[in-house]
């Protein structure tokens, strides 16, 4: 197993009678990309800033590239960047100042100011003050401060908050440059589909703790255990005949006949007696496991798992 | 604490704020009236034959002031010995007003400014310590406070000596108490009355808030600075160096327990009352 760059065991932090994280233990391997799930309130965004060392845990141990923020909140904060929901930048500053403030604190030469601005392309625009920027070039400059210092681990909080597709494809992007590049990855996001092909480790997040963690495809066998084939025919009225058949466990009718199966096994022998029974089929299509459906479909197992 | 990054705090905030014509435009009025404009027709109209019952009034208050502060009194004419006395004891309490207004203004925007905006955020995860930044936000608010001073100060030098010079012999301000009262006086108050200031801008949830608050905290420091600078300046020996003495150890005091108040959390917004 590959060195953990983020560890937390065990961790609780409340504010008041809230408790925004709960008994959280959450493993990232170095060089992996690891994505927390979960809805608002799950507590993503505090669970970042305790791995900053921006918040202190009130019980439970932290170590972020071996520190403890608690001690050496610095050190970890000096090689990580941080993509927070709502970039915040001093809007009557360019984006020139506002990056040359980020190198200053990080120890950047201008060279590196220019390579961040180019790589998520507002060169054009760092002259003008960040205050008439419109919410996408905001955060690809926010991107830009935040990879300034080639950090070893970068955070994203709900990075594509809002934002229109092209900017959304650049934190997509950048995720994919850096983790090619063996970089740590944390993103935290409740859109399925930004985190579909790019996460390695996800972590769905629910009442301030990990419900539970795996790899994408782990998780889909062991929540989505049942497949559902999408089946279609000259006559529809001919697919009723299916509904009925010993592999099926359950049945909707959307655009098609999705039928959940016991097991893909058995696939075949469902084609073969609906084709002997007369239905001339025009479809049949396994769904693959997407995101979506595993998270819906987790949430509902821990709900079952609550009572 | 890495001084590079203290002041690349400090230097973003102050070019913020001059960038920010809502600031500077009234500060600078502010600074103007009271270092400029006030002064040249005071001390116009002390010069014309129009003021001889200003005069006569300033001769009274003069009279009632201890012999040996009399006798230092300069000038070949009664409206000469009332223009030096204006110029060099009744208005020393502006060097004190003109920084801690300005200095306050900014100071109490400062902390809870980077909470409103959600620039704290970024600072709360920068490899910045607490401390750096609450330097940083400290020299930040006194720099655009003393500089207007320092500014201020030399117009105001420049219209005493042209306007009473004449009348003592010659170019003669500053003079020592005024010297004293700058560089050694003025600058611990602002630093007192900004640990204050700071603290609060910490710990209240708003700008609006800040505002009133560092106010109601200023204006008694005002007050008393007010009160100690028109005493000094009578004496700008002994007691102008153990006041600014005094003034300095608690100050240091001040801003020792006020960093304390600027934490990552606080940065954040949690925490805070009615948060």
């Amino acid at each position: 197993m590959r060195d953990l760059v983020i560890d937390l065991d065990s961790v609780v932090r409340t504010f008041g009678a809230i408790t925004a994280v709960d008994d959280l233990t959450l493993k990232v391997p170095a060089g992996s990309v690891t994505v927390l799930l979960g809805p608002n309130g799950a507590g993503k965004t505090t669970t970042v800033r305790l791995i900053t060392g921006a918040l202190i845990a009130d019980s439970g141990t932290i170590r972020v590239l071996g520190f403890d923020p608690n001690k050496d909140g610095g050190e970890i904060r000096a090689r990580t960047g941080v993509v927070p929901p709502k970039p915040a930048m001093y809007d009557n500053l360019t984006g020139a100042d506002n990056l040359r403030f980020a190198a200053d604190l990080w120890g950047v030469n201008g060279d590196g100011i220019e390579a961040a601005a180019d790589r998520f392309d507002i060169s054009y625009a760092l002259d003008q003050d960040v205050g008439g920027y419109s919410t996408g070039m905001r955060t690809r400059l926010a991107l830009a401060r935040a990879v300034i210092h080639d950090p070893d681990v970068l955070l994203l909080d709900e990075p594509t908050a809002g934002l229109d597709p092209e900017s959304s494809r650049a934190v997509l992007d950048l995720i994919r440059e850096l983790a090619g590049r063996g970089r740590t990855i944390l993103m935290c996001t409740h859109l399925l589909h930004e985190a579909e092909g790019i996460a390695d480790q996800v972590v769905l997040m629910g009442d301030g703790t990990a419900r539970t963690a795996g790899h994408p495809a782990d998780l889909a066998a062991a929540f989505l255990e049942h497949p559902t084939v999408v089946f279609d025919a000259e006559n529809r009225d001919q697919l009723e005949k299916a509904t009925g058949h010993a592999a099926v466990i359950r049945h909707e009718w959307n655009g098609g006949l999705h039928l959940t199966l016991d097991s893909m096994e058995t696939l075949p022998d469902l084609v073969t007696e609906l084709v002997k029974s007369g239905v001339r089929l025009t479809r049949v299509e396994p769904q693959l496991p997407t995101l979506e459906h595993l998270y819906f479909e987790m949430q509902r197992a821990m709900r079952e798992e609550d009572g | 604490m890495r001084w590079d990054r203290v002041w690349a705090i400090a230097r973003v905030d102050l070019k913020r704020l001059f960038k920010s014509r809502d600031y500077w435009i009234p500060m600078s009025l502010l600074a103007g009236v009271f270092f400029v404009v006030m002064p040249f027709f005071m001390l116009s109209a002390m010069s014309s034959v129009s003021a001889t019952s200003l005069v006569q009034q300033i001769g009274g208050v003069l009279e009632s002031l201890p012999g040996p502060i009399q006798e230092g009194l300069q000038g070949q004419s009664p409206e000469g010995r009332a223009a030096y006395a204006f110029a060099v004891y009744l208005l020393a309490p502006i060097a004190i007003i003109v920084p801690l207004t300005i200095s306050s203004a900014v100071g109490a925007n400062t902390i809870v400014g980077e909470r409103e905006r959600g620039t704290g955020e970024f600072l709360a995860h920068s490899p910045l310590t607490e401390r750096e930044i609450y330097v940083g936000k400290l020299i930040a608010s006194v720099i655009p406070g003393y500089l207007a001073t320092v500014v201020g100060f030399a117009i105001y030098s420049l219209i005493v000596n042209l306007k009473v010079g004449p009348e003592v012999g010659g170019w003669f301000f500053p003079t020592a108490g005024w010297w004293v009262l700058i560089l050694w006086v003025v600058p611990p108050f602002i630093a007192i009355a900004l640990s204050v200031i700071l603290w609060v801008s910490a710990r209240v949830k708003s700008a609006a808030a800040a505002q009133q608050a560092s106010t109601l905290v200023t204006l008694p420091i005002i007050v008393i600075a007010y009160a100690i600078s028109s005493g000094l300046i009578f004496d700008p020996t002994r007691s102008a160096l153990a006041v600014g003495l005094v003034a300095w150890i608690i100050a240091g005091i001040g801003l020792a327990s006020g960093g304390k108040a600027v934490n990552r959390e606080r940065l954040l917004g949690i925490g805070m009352e009615g948060s």
